[in-house]
């Protein structure tokens, strides 16, 4: 590999493994990061995503395959990556006794260049908290301060686990705003998350990971195209007759269902005609069409489907 | 190792361990509580110079006090609050946390020691000859009772370390020659008493303050093998998650 694609990656994982007793939490699983990449590690509870965040942040020994952050090794080479890297963990990792500007103040004594803690509290909303000490700010208010820590020695590299599980819709969208201001100062970002809305509109490219292997990588917009669907997935006001519906497509009666009240699912492709005509059935019985799906699944329905497959696999 | 680090996580130690009302208690009011009561009523101990006895039991309590009790059970919390794990990722090493934990200790047991002294001066106690010996036994104490603390904190739940530590601090206070003299309890528990930590650090240490006293190498034999074992146990032993 030719020295500036070296220089360009920020995270490499290969062969990497791990096991825990008889349980294979990661099993030769390997993907490369590139520098000022927001990348995502996808997968459900137990695939083996905190287990290759903390071998990545050093906090664990793999016990097989090569990891590189930075360039280094996080597990020998720590004290050289540590003053480099931002983490926030998936829970906890805050004293309860301290105020906020305390845990700010003190983090920022570890490294060289710190950020600044009071303009850091105003970027993660906290100013109207810096009297409370952390044991009573809700768990979004930890979230935030927890964000706020990973990111005080102005990281080239940061790990964020589930950054933004338990934050309310308004916590939420700051904190993607703030991934995205990061992304656009040149910090390679990498994130593990349960929602795909989340990885959709946050990631340069996903890892998918089930059972501690890789299943898919690619950029959302990529899984989401391969998986091109037969479906056409709407919603409007429950109780359409399926069956005329069917009908007026001209489609067999099974081939229209409402899968839950409003929300109806086509089983077939979204071609223009069927959706003129999709059109024209809703206008005949004056019924307001709320959103429409065609051509594309969702990388939620991509995610369920590479999941299940592996389970089943 | 960076000195700021260090300082700054020092300084935030000391900071949380004098915030917590409990530890407060336990540390400084419950040795300097124990000075003055049996020191004023002193048909309870029934000794000639009841303070020269219990200013080095109570230098020893405060000791127990700070190094087990207080140290085991914030790290037990830290700990269970994933603070030590977060700590791994940043670039204070364990070494770092490690010296900022006992530099705290120490700068409690300076604080606890001055009250001791001052309300033993109070209460007529003079200041002996044997004070550099003294500060290397308490040194050894505070290695011993630190090792059991940080054993108890990097293996057991923070409640079970919570308790534990708790009911260790009263049983040792009964039998650590503290309050009372050792030869008050009956002989079997006598015998028991005389293995722990806490009795072998305050009879050592009042053989160096009491003036005309040899030194009780077996005592401080039992104590350098609690320091030796419990630090080594705790190194081997101690896990950063719960």
């Amino acid at each position: 590999m030719p020295a500036d694609d070296d220089a360009a990656l920020a995270i490499s994982v290969s062969g990497l493994a791990k096991q825990y007793g008889t349980v294979r939490a990661v099993d030769d699983l390997s993907f490369d990061v590139r520098a000022g990449e927001v990348f995502g590690l996808l997968g459900p509870n137990g695939a083996g995503k905190t287990t290759t965040v903390e071998i990545l942040e050093g906090y664990r020994q793999p016990d097989a395959g090569t990891v590189r952050v930075l360039g280094l090794d996080p597990w020998r080479e720590g004290p050289r990556l540590r003053p480099q890297m931002g983490v926030m963990l998936q829970e906890g990792g805050l004293y309860p006794g301290l105020r906020p500007l305390e845990l700010l103040r003190l983090f920022a004594a570890y490294y060289d260049d710190p950020d600044d803690p009071e303009r850091l509290i105003d970027v993660v909303g906290l100013r109207d908290a810096t009297r409370t000490v952390i044991r009573r700010l809700s768990g979004g208010q930890k979230q935030r301060l927890s964000l706020a820590a990973a990111l005080i020695g102005r990281p080239r590299v940061v790990f964020l686990d589930e950054p933004t599980a338990g934050m309310d819709p308004h916590a939420r969208a700051s904190t993607w705003e703030l991934v995205r201001t990061l992304r656009g100062a040149g910090t390679t970002i990498l994130l593990t998350t349960h929602a795909m809305d989340e990885a959709e509109h946050l990631c340069d490219r996903v890892a998918i990971i089930t059972g501690g292997h890789l299943a898919a990588l690619g950029s959302p917009a990529d899984l989401t195209r391969h998986a091109a669907s037969d479906e056409v997935w709407f919603a409007a006001a429950a109780g359409i007759d399926c069956v005329a519906l069917a009908a007026a497509l001209s489609l067999a009666p099974l081939l229209v269902v409402e899968e839950r009240p409003g929300e109806y699912l086509v089983r077939a492709a979204g071609t223009p005609a069927l959706v003129a005509d999709l059109a024209c059935f809703l206008r005949d019985q004056n019924v307001m069409l709320a959103a429409l799906q065609a051509g594309r699944r969702s990388l939620e329905e991509v995610f369920l489907q590479i999941t299940a497959e592996a389970d089943r696999a | 190792m960076r000195l700021r680090a260090l300082t700054a996580q020092a300084k935030v130690e000391l900071l949380m361990t004098l915030r917590r009302g409990e530890n407060v208690v336990v540390t400084l009011v419950i040795p300097l509580g124990v000075l003055l009561f049996f020191g004023k009523v002193d048909k309870l101990t029934n000794l000639k110079d009841p303070v020269a006895f219990l200013v080095p039991g109570t230098l020893a309590l405060a000791v127990m006090a700070a190094a087990m009790v207080s140290l085991g059970i914030a790290t037990g919390y830290e700990r269970r609050y994933g603070v030590l794990k977060r700590l791994g990722t940043t670039p204070l090493s364990r070494g770092g946390l490690l010296a900022a934990k006992t530099a705290t200790v120490l700068v409690l047991e300076v604080l606890q020691a001055a009250l001791i002294i001052a309300v033993g001066a109070a209460l007529g106690w003079s200041v002996p000859v044997g004070v550099v010996p003294a500060i290397g036994l308490l040194l050894l104490g505070t290695v011993a009772f630190a090792g059991v603390g940080l054993l108890m904190a990097g293996t057991l739940r923070a409640e079970a370390t919570l308790g534990l530590a708790n009911g260790l601090f009263l049983v040792l206070l009964f039998l650590g020659g503290m309050a009372y003299p050792l030869d008050r309890l009956p002989g079997a528990m006598q015998a028991v008493a005389k293995a722990l930590p806490a009795g072998a650090l305050s009879e050592s240490l009042r053989s160096v303050l009491d003036t005309g006293r040899h030194f009780a190498t077996g005592e401080f034999l039992v104590l350098a093998a609690w320091a030796v074992v419990a630090s080594m146990a705790a190194a081997r032993y101690f896990r950063w998650e719960e």
